[in-house]
C-alpha cells in the first residue's frame, strides 16, 4: 500500500465523519479534533472504521500517536506496513 | 441481574464529611449551611468573594487554586492569591468596557485558565456569567446568546472566526467580544486589556437574590431554555461539594466536567473554590493514558466525572490503568447520567473503592441525590436525597398530583422547592417555568422508583430528550437545523442506545418529492447539521424514509420510531394517522 493509498483512506474516513471541513482547510500538522471539529464519539467511530478498513487494531493506548492528521496518517503507514 | 451492595469500612465511614447520613439529613437546616459561607456586610453576598475573597483574606493566597493543563502537557498553577489579582483585573476590564452590574458575559471557550478568569471576574462584577461549549456551532450559540442578551463574549481567535463572526448583525446587544489569542475586526484583545487595568477591585456585594448563571438546557420543543441561578445558590454549592463529593480543603480534586454544562460551573468551578481544594483542570479532550497519569501524578484525592469516560476507561482494560499509583484517591464519583451497576464495580476493583453516582439537573443547580462516601452503595443506584432536599416518587393526572409511597412504584421523579440553587426562572418563559410544578413540587421529568431502604432508582426520561455523553440534546433544535436544507422534507431526531456514550442522536430523514436519497446527500445533510449545530448536538447517524410516522393533527411520533428501534412494544397507537415507509 502506498503512502498516497493511506493518505485517500484516511481523507474518506474522515469524510464520512466530517463532511462539512474539507482537508485544504485544515493544519495537517495541527489537533486533529480541533481541524476536524470531532468529539471523542466522531474520533472512535473514526479508529474504528480505519481499523475495519486496514484490519487493524488500533488500542486506546496508541492514542497519543494520532493526534493530527500527519500523525495518524504516519501512525497508519507503520501499522499497515 | 442482581448486583450485591458494596459496604463501607468503619474507618472510611467515619472519616467522611457526614458519617452519619440519616442523623444529619434529621438535624439539617439550610440555616445552618448559610453559615458555612461568609457573605458580605448588609446581608449580602458574592459567589467570587466565596471562592477566592475569603480564602485569600484568611490567609490562605499561597495555597494553590488551579493547576492547569495544557494540551501539550505543561503545567501552569495558580495560587488563590493569584486569582484574586486575575479576576478583579477582569472584573475592571468589564467595568472599563462600560459593562456595569447585571450585564450579560458569555464565554465560548475552551478549557483555558482565562475560562475560570472570566467566570469569577464576572461574578465579582456583579455580571450575569453565562457559558457555552466550544464545541457547539453557530445554531445553538445564536440561540443561546439572542434569548440571554448577551452583552459581551470572552473566545478565542480561532472560535470567533469559526463560529461568531457571521452572526454578529443578528445580535444587536453584543457590545464587546475579547479575544483570549489574536485579534480579529470588531473584537478587542483581553490580555492588553487586562495588562493595562489595575489588579484592585472592590467585589459587588449582590442581593442573595441577585442572577449570577445562566445556563441553556434543551426542551423537547421550542428554544432552548436559560435557566436562571442567583447568588444565594453558592449556599447549596458549598454543602453539596461537603456532603456529597467529600471535599475538604487542601484536597486535590479533578472534575473533569466542561464548564460549557452547569456541572463543570457548580462543581468544576464553584463548590471546589468555596471549599478551598486545588483543581486540576486539564485542557484536552479524554484521553486514556493521559487521564490515568492525572490521577496518578497530580495524586488526585477526589476524581467526578462522566459514565462515558468510565466506560472507555474500562473497554482500555487492564493493562491501560496497571503500573500506576492511586493511594491518594480517596473518593469518585459520577453524574450526567445513570451509571450502569457494571461500571461501579469496575470501579471498585480497578481502584479500591467504588464510583458514587449522583443525580442532578441544570434546573437544580446542585447535587440532589447522591451516593455518599460513609453510606453503601447499591450498584445502579443515584442514592439518597441530600440533607436539605425533600424528594418523592409521585404520578399526576388531570385530578393533581400522587405520591407513591410503597418501594418500587414507578413515578416521576419530584423534589419539593426550596434550596438555594435552585433555578429562579426559564428567561422570558414563565409559562414553561410554571409547567415544571405540580401542587408544590417541582417535577423533574425524569422516571424513577424508591426501593424499601430509601435508596432511588432512576428508570427513564417522561420525555423525548436525548442524553448523549451526558449532554442533554433536545430532539427539536436538531430537527430545526435539518429542516433548512432544501432536500428536507421532515425530520425526526431521537436517541439510540450506545454502549459508551449511553445514547446517540440519531436523525430519519424524509425527502422532497422527486430528490433522490443518495450517499452524497446523506454527507451533505450530516455536513450541514454538523456546520449549524457542532459535533455536540448534530446527528451521529442519519437515515432516509419515505415517510415518518404522524398523528391525525401531523405530529411526529418520535416515541414510535424509538420503540422500533429499540424493539420494544409500540404501545398506544390510536392516534398513528401516517406510518413510517
Amino acid at each position: 500500500m502506498t503512502d498516497q493509498d493511506i493518505e485517500t483512506a484516511l481523507t474518506q474516513e474522515l469524510h464520512r465523519i466530517a463532511p462539512d471541513i474539507s482537508l485544504d482547510d485544515i493544519d495537517p500538522a495541527q489537533d486533529l479534533r480541533d481541524e476536524f471539529d470531532i468529539d471523542s464519539m466522531d474520533f472512535l467511530n473514526l479508529v474504528t472504521a480505519l481499523g475495519k478498513r486496514f484490519n487493524l487494531d488500533m488500542p486506546e493506548t496508541d492514542y497519543p500517536e494520532m493526534r493530527s492528521f500527519n500523525a495518524l496518517a504516519a501512525y497508519l503507514r507503520t501499522q499497515a506496513a | 441481574m442482581e448486583y450485591g451492595t458494596i459496604p463501607k469500612s468503619k474507618q472510611v465511614a467515619n472519616a467522611a464529611n457526614m458519617a452519619d447520613y440519616a442523623a444529619v439529613y434529621d438535624s439539617f437546616s439550610w440555616n445552618d449551611a448559610r453559615k458555612l459561607i461568609n457573605g458580605l456586610p448588609g446581608g449580602r453576598l458574592n459567589i467570587a468573594h466565596e471562592a477566592i475573597e475569603r480564602h485569600v483574606l484568611a490567609g490562605h493566597g499561597p495555597q494553590v487554586a488551579l493547576r492547569w493543563i495544557s494540551k501539550s502537557g505543561t503545567r501552569t498553577v495558580f495560587t488563590y492569591q493569584e486569582l484574586s489579582d486575575l479576576t478583579n483585573r477582569f472584573a475592571n476590564v468589564l467595568r472599563d468596557q462600560g459593562l456595569e452590574k447585571g450585564a450579560r458575559v458569555y464565554a465560548l471557550l475552551g478549557r483555558t485558565p482565562e475560562l475560570y478568569i472570566a467566570a469569577l471576574g464576572t461574578l465579582k462584577a456583579g455580571c450575569v456569567f453565562c457559558p457555552l461549549f466550544s464545541a457547539f456551532g453557530p445554531e445553538p450559540i445564536r440561540a443561546r446568546m439572542e434569548i440571554g442578551g448577551a452583552n459581551a463574549l470572552i473566545t478565542t481567535a480561532r472560535l470567533y472566526k469559526r463560529k461568531v463572526s457571521a452572526l454578529r448583525d443578528a445580535l444587536p446587544d453584543l457590545r464587546s467580544v475579547f479575544l483570549t489569542d489574536g485579534d480579529a475586526a470588531n473584537t478587542k484583545r483581553l490580555s492588553t486589556l487586562m495588562d493595562a487595568t489595575s489588579d484592585r477591585f472592590a467585589t459587588e456585594a449582590m442581593d442573595p437574590e441577585d442572577t449570577a448563571l445562566l445556563h441553556f438546557t434543551s426542551g423537547t420543543t421550542g428554544k432552548p431554555k436559560g435557566v436562571v441561578h442567583v447568588h444565594d445558590a453558592v449556599v447549596a454549592h458549598h454543602i453539596t461539594g461537603r456532603f456529597a463529593l467529600d471535599l475538604r480543603p487542601g484536597d486535590t480534586y479533578w472534575c473533569t466536567a466542561d464548564p460549557g454544562w452547569v456541572t463543570g460551573t457548580s462543581y468544576g468551578i464553584i463548590a471546589p473554590l468555596t471549599n478551598r481544594v486545588t483543581m486540576i483542570v486539564d485542557e484536552a479532550e479524554f484521553d486514556v493514558a493521559r487521564w490515568y497519569d492525572i490521577l496518578d501524578q497530580e495524586a488526585v484525592n477526589v476524581w467526578y466525572t462522566a459514565p462515558t469516560a468510565i466506560r472507555m476507561l474500562m473497554k482500555a482494560g487492564e493493562n491501560a490503568h496497571k503500573g500506576h499509583d492511586f493511594t491518594s484517591l480517596r473518593f469518585m464519583a459520577s453524574v450526567g447520567e445513570p451509571l450502569n451497576p457494571e461500571a461501579v464495580i469496575w470501579g471498585n476493583s480497578a481502584f479500591g473503592m467504588p464510583f458514587h453516582d449522583n443525580w442532578w439537573q441544570t434546573e437544580t443547580g446542585g447535587i440532589m441525590i447522591a451516593n455518599f462516601a460513609a453510606m453503601p452503595v447499591k450498584p445502579g443506584s443515584m442514592g439518597k436525597p441530600l440533607p436539605g432536599i425533600k424528594a418523592g416518587i409521585v404520578a399526576t393526572s388531570d385530578d393533581g398530583l400522587r405520591q407513591l409511597t410503597e418501594p418500587r412504584a414507578i413515578g416521576e421523579l419530584a423534589l419539593r422547592p426550596g434550596w438555594p440553587s435552585m433555578m429562579r426562572g426559564y428567561l422570558h418563559e414563565t409559562a414553561r417555568y410554571d409547567k415544571c410544578f405540580r401542587d408544590g413540587w417541582y417535577l423533574s421529568g425524569d422516571l424513577a422508583m424508591r426501593d424499601s431502604d430509601g435508596y432511588y432508582w432512576f428508570v427513564g426520561r417522561s420525555n423525548d430528550l436525548i442524553k448523549s455523553a451526558g449532554h442533554l440534546i433536545g430532539p427539536f433544535e436538531v430537527e430545526s437545523a435539518l429542516m433548512e436544507h432544501p432536500a428536507v422534507a421532515e425530520v425526526a431526531v431521537i436517541g439510540v442506545p450506545d454502549e459508551t456514550a449511553g445514547e446517540r442522536v440519531k436523525a430519519f430523514v424524509a425527502l422532497k418529492p422527486g430528490i433522490e436519497p443518495t450517499d452524497q446527500l446523506l454527507l451533505e445533510l450530516l455536513g450541514h447539521a454538523r456546520t449549524r449545530l457542532g459535533p455536540a448536538v448534530a446527528p451521529k447517524e442519519m437515515v432516509f424514509r419515505t415517510n415518518l410516522p404522524k398523528t391525525r393533527s401531523g405530529k411526529i411520533m418520535r416515541r414510535l420510531l424509538k420503540a422500533r428501534e429499540l424493539g420494544l412494544p409500540e404501545g398506544d397507537i390510536s392516534t398513528l394517522e401516517s406510518d413510517e415507509q
